[in-house]
Parts: C-alpha cells; sequence; structure tokens
C-alpha cells in the first residue's frame, strides 16, 4: 500500500497540489511579512481570510465575475487591515490581544453575512487552470507547475517582488528601519505611523487575496470558518521564515507539501489514522519553529508601538 | 485628601472603561440588526429574555458561565505574566480526555473518590498542555501564541483519533453508524445539580477557584514573581528570579484551569465526550470567549465572575435571538471581537491617566527631594 505513494501519477499528483495548497499560505505570510518587519503584529490574519473569502465568494456567486470578487476581497482585507493599523498605532493597543479581537469578529461576521446574505452553501466555478504555452508540456514538471490557476502563479510572483521591495527600495529600507528603529527612523524624517498603516493595510489586502485563493480557486465554495486554522499557521511561517520572504517561501511549500502529503495518503487509502495524518503538519510547524527561531532575530521593534519622548 | 479624591474618580474611570467598551460593541451591534432588518431594541430585549427571562435561563446563563470562568482565571494568570495563551480551546480538551479517562477506567468506584480524582486529572492535562508552550517559549524562544494556537490544533485531532478508535462506546462499535462518542459516565460520577435546572457544582468550584486565583496572584510569593517577570523581565533577571520557569507556570497554571473547565463540561453537563470533528463542537469557543471574559474583567480574577455571567448571558440569549428573531447567533462571535477590540483599544486612556498620576508624584517627590530619587535612576 505504502508502495502506491511511489508510483509517477500519485508523485506527480502530490506536489502539483502541494504547489497549489502553498497559495493561501504564501499571501497570508508574505503580507503579514510586510506588517511585522515594520513592527505590527497582526494576529487577525484568520479573520481577513475569513472575510475575504467571503466577500470574493459572494460577488463572484452574484455577479459571475471572478475579478470583481478579488477585488472585493482586497477592499474588505484593506479595510480589515486599516482597523487593526488604527488600533495598534493611533490607539496602541497590545497586538496579540487586538489580533485575537479582529479574528472573532471576522468569524463571526463571515458566517454572520453568510447565514444571511447565502444561507446554504453554493458553489462557484473559480479561476481555471492556465496552461503555459510550451512550459506545460514538458513532461511531470509541466503538470506540476505550469498548469496552475492564475492566484497560484500570483502567489509565487509576490515572492521575489516581496524580496525586492523590501531589500532594494527606499520603502523596503523605510519598512525595515521602522522595525528595527522607529526613534532613528523619526529622527531621520520617517512617518513611523504612516508606514505602519501602509504595511498594515497592505497584509489586510494580502490575507484577504488568500482568503479569495481558496473560495473562488482552491475549493471554489465558502463555508463557515473554512480556514480552519490557516491564518494562524501563515503567522507561523512568518517567524518560521525569519521574516524573509525567501524562508516564508520555503516554510509554505514545507508545509503544503505535508499537507498534500496528508490528503493523498487518505485518498490512496493507506491505514494512517486520518486524524494523526492531518495532526502531523502543525507538529511540524512547531518543530519548525523550534529549528527556525534559532536561528533568527525578530525585528527589534515589534509588537512596541512608537511614541515620540518628551 | 483633594489628591485621594482625584485618585479615587480616575479609578472608578478605568473601571468603567471595559463597560463602555461593550456598551460601543452593542451599539455596532444595533446597527448591524438593523442592517439585517431586525429591530435592536426587541432583538436585544429576546437577548435579555433568553438569558434572564426565567429562574431556568438565569441558570442556563451560570452554566455557560461556568467554563468562561475558568479559562478566564487561567488567561488572568497567563496574562498577568505577559504571556499570551490562546491555547485554551486546546487545553479543555486535553482536560477532557484525562478526567474521562479517570471515570471510564473506574467505573465502580464510588462517586467521591473518582469525581475529584477526574477533577485533578482535568487540571493536570490541561497544565501539560499548556507547559509544553511554555517550555517552547521559556527555553527556545519559540513565541507562545503560535505554539498555543498550535496545540490547540493538535488536541483536536488527539481528541478526534482516540474518540474514534481507542476510546469510543463499545456500543457504538457495534452499530454501523460509529458516533465518535465515549461510553457515558456511571451516575455516581455526575456533579450534583440543583434541580430542575443543569446549574452544577462546578458553578460553586470555579467561583471558589477565583477567589483563590486571587490569593495565589497577590498573596504569594508565586503570584508576587509571575506578576514581577510580566510587568519586567529584566528587573526580575537581575533580583535574582529564574524568569523562564516563571514563564512556564504561568502557561501551566493558566492551561491547568482550561483543562478543569474541560473536565466540569464532561462531569456535570454532558457525561461523555463527543466530537463533531471540530474544537467548538466540544469547547462551544470557551477557550476564545474565556479571555474575553478575562479581558472584561480587567484580567482580575473576582472581576471575571461577573463578567464570565455577562458572557454566558449573551451566549445564551443568543440562542433565543436566533430561535424568535431568526438573527443568526455568529452575531454573538462578532460583538465578542469588537469588545475585545474595543477593551484593549480603551486601555490607552487609562495609561495615559497612570503616567498623568505618575508625573504628578514625580513632581511633589521633586519639590521634596529624598534620596529615593537619587538612587535607581541609571541604568
Amino acid at each position: 500500500m505504502i508502495s502506491d505513494l511511489f508510483t509517477k501519477t500519485v508523485l506527480i499528483g502530490i506536489l502539483a497540489s502541494g504547489i497549489r495548497l502553498a497559495t493561501p499560505y504564501l499571501y497570508a505570510a508574505i503580507g503579514e511579512a510586510f506588517g511585522q518587519r515594520s513592527g505590527v503584529l497582526n494576529l487577525g490574519v484568520e479573520g481577513q481570510m475569513l472575510l475575504g473569502a467571503f466577500a470574493a465568494f459572494y460577488v463572484a456567486f452574484s455577479t459571475e465575475n471572478l475579478w470583481l470578487g478579488m477585488l472585493a476581497a482586497v477592499i474588505v482585507g484593506a479595510a480589515m487591515g486599516l482597523a487593526m493599523a488604527f488600533v495598534s498605532i493611533n490607539l496602541q493597543a497590545v497586538q496579540g490581544i487586538s489580533g485575537i479581537g479582529f479574528y472573532l469578529f471576522g468569524l463571526g461576521m463571515s458566517d454572520l453575512l453568510f447565514h444571511t446574505l447565502l444561507g446554504t452553501v453554493e458553489t462557484v466555478s473559480g479561476f481555471a487552470p492556465i496552461h503555459i504555452p510550451v512550459l506545460s508540456d514538458i513532461p511531470a514538471l509541466g503538470e506540476i507547475f505550469f498548469s496552475q490557476n492564475i492566484l497560484v502563479y500570483g502567489a509565487f510572483a509576490l515572492v521575489p517582488i516581496a524580496w525586492f521591495v523590501l531589500n532594494k527600495t527606499t520603502l523596503g529600507l523605510k519598512i525595515r528601519a521602522v522595525g528595527e528603529n522607529p526613534q532613528a527612523a523619526d529622527s531621520l524624517g520617517v512617518s513611523v505611523s504612516r508606514v505602519r498603516y501602509l504595511t498594515v493595510t497592505l497584509g489586510g489586502s494580502l490575507s484577504g487575496i488568500a482568503g479569495a485563493s481558496l473560495s473562488i480557486a482552491l475549493l471554489n465554495v465558502f463555508q463557515q470558518n473554512m480556514t480552519s486554522g490557516l491564518g494562524f499557521i501563515a503567522v507561523a511561517l512568518v517567524y518560521f521564515g525569519g521574516w524573509r520572504p525567501l524562508g516564508i517561501l520555503l516554510g509554505a511549500l514545507l508545509f503544503s507539501m505535508v499537507n498534500s502529503l496528508q490528503l493523498w495518503v487518505q485518498v490512496l487509502g493507506i491505514p494512517v489514522p486520518s486524524d494523526v495524518a492531518v495532526m502531523m503538519p502543525y507538529v511540524l510547524t512547531i518543530l519548525a519553529l523550534v529549528v527556525a527561531v534559532q536561528r533568527v532575530r525578530s525585528p527589534s521593534a515589534l509588537t512596541k508601538p512608537f511614541q515620540r519622548e518628551g | 485628601m483633594r489628591a485621594l479624591s482625584k485618585l479615587s474618580v480616575s479609578q472608578v474611570m478605568d473601571a468603567l472603561l471595559p463597560v463602555l467598551a461593550v456598551l460601543a460593541a452593542l451599539v455596532v451591534g444595533a446597527i448591524m440588526l438593523l442592517a439585517l432588518g431586525a429591530n435592536p431594541v426587541e432583538a436585544y430585549g429576546a437577548l435579555l429574555e433568553g438569558a434572564f427571562g426565567s429562574k431556568n435561563a438565569v441558570a442556563e446563563t451560570a452554566v455557560k458561565a461556568v467554563p468562561l470562568l475558568l479559562v478566564g482565571l487561567g488567561i488572568c494568570i497567563a496574562f498577568r505574566g505577559n504571556v499570551i495563551n490562546i491555547g485554551g480551546e486546546g487545553q479543555m480538551i486535553v482536560g477532557a480526555i484525562l478526567a474521562t479517562l479517570v471515570g471510564l477506567s473506574a467505573p465502580n468506584w464510588p462517586g467521591w473518590v473518582v469525581i475529584p480524582l477526574a477533577m485533578l486529572a482535568g487540571f493536570v492535562g490541561g497544565a501539560i498542555w499548556g507547559a509544553i508552550a511554555g517550555l517552547l517559549k521559556a527555553y527556545f524562544r519559540v513565541n507562545e501564541i503560535l505554539s498555543t494556537v498550535m496545540m490547540n490544533a493538535i488536541a483536536v485531532q488527539v481528541m478526534n483519533y482516540l474518540l474514534r478508535g481507542p476510546m469510543i462506546d463499545p456500543a457504538q462499535l457495534e452499530l454501523a453508524s460509529k458516533i465518535p462518542q465515549t461510553a457515558r459516565l456511571a451516575e455516581a460520577f455526575r456533579l450534583p445539580r440543583l434541580a430542575p435546572t443543569r446549574l452544577h457544582l462546578g458553578a460553586a468550584i470555579a467561583v471558589v477557584l477565583a477567589i483563590l486565583v486571587y490569593v495565589l496572584l497577590w498573596r504569594t510569593t508565586l503570584g508576587y514573581r509571575i506578576r514581577a517577570v510580566g510587568q519586567n523581565p529584566d528587573a526580575s533577571r537581575y533580583g535574582g528570579v529564574n524568569v523562564p520557569q516563571y514563564v512556564v507556570m504561568a502557561l501551566l497554571l493558566s492551561g491547568a484551569f482550561s483543562g478543569l473547565a474541560g473536565a466540569t463540561q464532561v462531569y456535570g453537563l454532558n457525561y461523555r465526550m463527543i466530537t463533531d470533528g471540530s474544537a467548538t463542537g466540544f469547547t462551544g469557543s470557551a477557550g476564545f470567549n474565556g479571555i474575553v471574559a478575562a479581558l472584561f474583567g480587567q484580567l482580575h480574577p473576582i472581576g471575571t465572575i461577573p463578567a464570565s455571567f455577562l458572557f454566558g448571558a449573551l451566549l445564551v440569549g443568543a440562542n433565543k435571538l436566533q430561535r424568535v428573531m431568526q438573527v443568526p447567533s455568529a452575531l454573538i462571535t462578532t460583538l465578542n471581537g469588537l469588545v475585545v477590540v474595543f477593551v484593549v483599544s480603551s486601555e490607552i486612556w487609562r495609561r495615559r491617566r497612570q503616567r498623568q498620576r505618575m508625573t504628578a508624584t514625580m513632581v511633589k517627590a521633586e519639590q521634596e527631594p529624598s534620596l529615593s530619587l537619587e538612587s535607581g535612576a541609571d541604568s
């Protein structure tokens, strides 16, 4: 039975769905990384994802336009991000706790809207796979990498973009400065709060897209609490990835591959209790965190509200 | 004398802040109700009626408050120690599993032996689950927020596995349905109830423990050190306190109370464990809502008692709201989230007043120079 795992079709299947499953983690974790690099820990990612997933699904379902759905997810995510930014920056609320508040809000609100506006579980035909000419004809690799939907490509494209913005642009320099030493950044004329507003709002809209990637690209349904902890794992991936886009990519892939393997193990009927299989990615995350945090240091100003002295 | 009266006014304001935060959340809730096409006055009326309308309703509110209070007590300890325990859900589940195992493995023992043993097992189960996150934080620098969230997910799967496999009710094994639940506990093991309501002994246990947690935090060295480490770990370290040890202690104790909450749910209400595959199916989100209650109670164990009762009322009232006015009970989760956001946001005014008080004392002290000011300052 175990040998079933090692046939070519199954291996390709595991890898292809692993790539696909990394999508929501990448959007959410890269977005969260921007916030954290500037010093704001947003724990409400899960709530933003849920509301984004619902907004995308509902708009796509009622207008039959997937891109309008995406737009809705971006707007809703950004609005949640703005609220988080206001609470953390202007009101200086304890970030670990306010984030839980936003999580509960998103959890309840998406459920409430689902009951009121939809009532039952519906489906949409989400983003279809795009076969990239030539590349998708490469045996095995084509199927794994080049026959995915547009949001999957977008998620992977986001990694180098985020790397470039953080490391090679003035904006990135400002973000890092604000996260490491806000006093110094402030004395050099960088507006700490403006930078943080920007990153947290950006993070919110990316979380919204992460939710949309579930509801109108990967699963094509909306269900109550459909993210089931995914947003929290995305926050963990930021730590795991050492606040660097490439590290996050590795973490997301590791996590989604294990998840994909776990799903295929169940599909093939290999006698591992499904509960134990489902548990594995979480155990792995904890172990990965233990290894990862020994290597890198978190942004110095993370979770610390900024206040001018005097 | 004047300073004294000023102080108490600002202290009254401090105590009022969470109330204002809840009122603000209720106002937002009223707007949402309007948007849903429901009359907010009628809706809140139904909610109140559902929570307090009869003796039985009040008892149900108290029943819902029990796990909130127990989890909330743990949250008071953790947050005072500046560790954020989001793992109440998982700790409740593990506590309930261990407690249930006790009852199932000794079905013929007398109740007065098994019940305390089971409560202890719940306490220990939650403590273990919390302590894992504590050890990871103290010795491996793993953020406790993340580890406790992961531990929640792991606990759910452990529960699902046990209830489908090793711990499944033998009667279910014969049936095709195979409902994932344990056998029923012996009748002698049920926590006494205030008939005809479902209000069980757990409520009294929780209130007594609230007082004990107050004593623990403010009248014992252990509690003092947990709080000191929470307020200023560096100063505590210089003072010779073993900081990591108290970080572990804070999470261990915090988990223990959640574990006990899980145990009382089994022995006071359901008399067995049953899973629908999710954590909420067993906990009713008490692991999260306990955080809300503790925050509302200003992280004070005694304040958490009325706070839990209030949020228990919201939960019970929400059911009525759903039945009578077809307003989805998810509204309450939404409002709970807003309460958390508003309460932590309103802290800024408290901190501001605290600073004013401090500057006032400093100014006074500067006018009458004393030795105490000269020492200390340098670092």
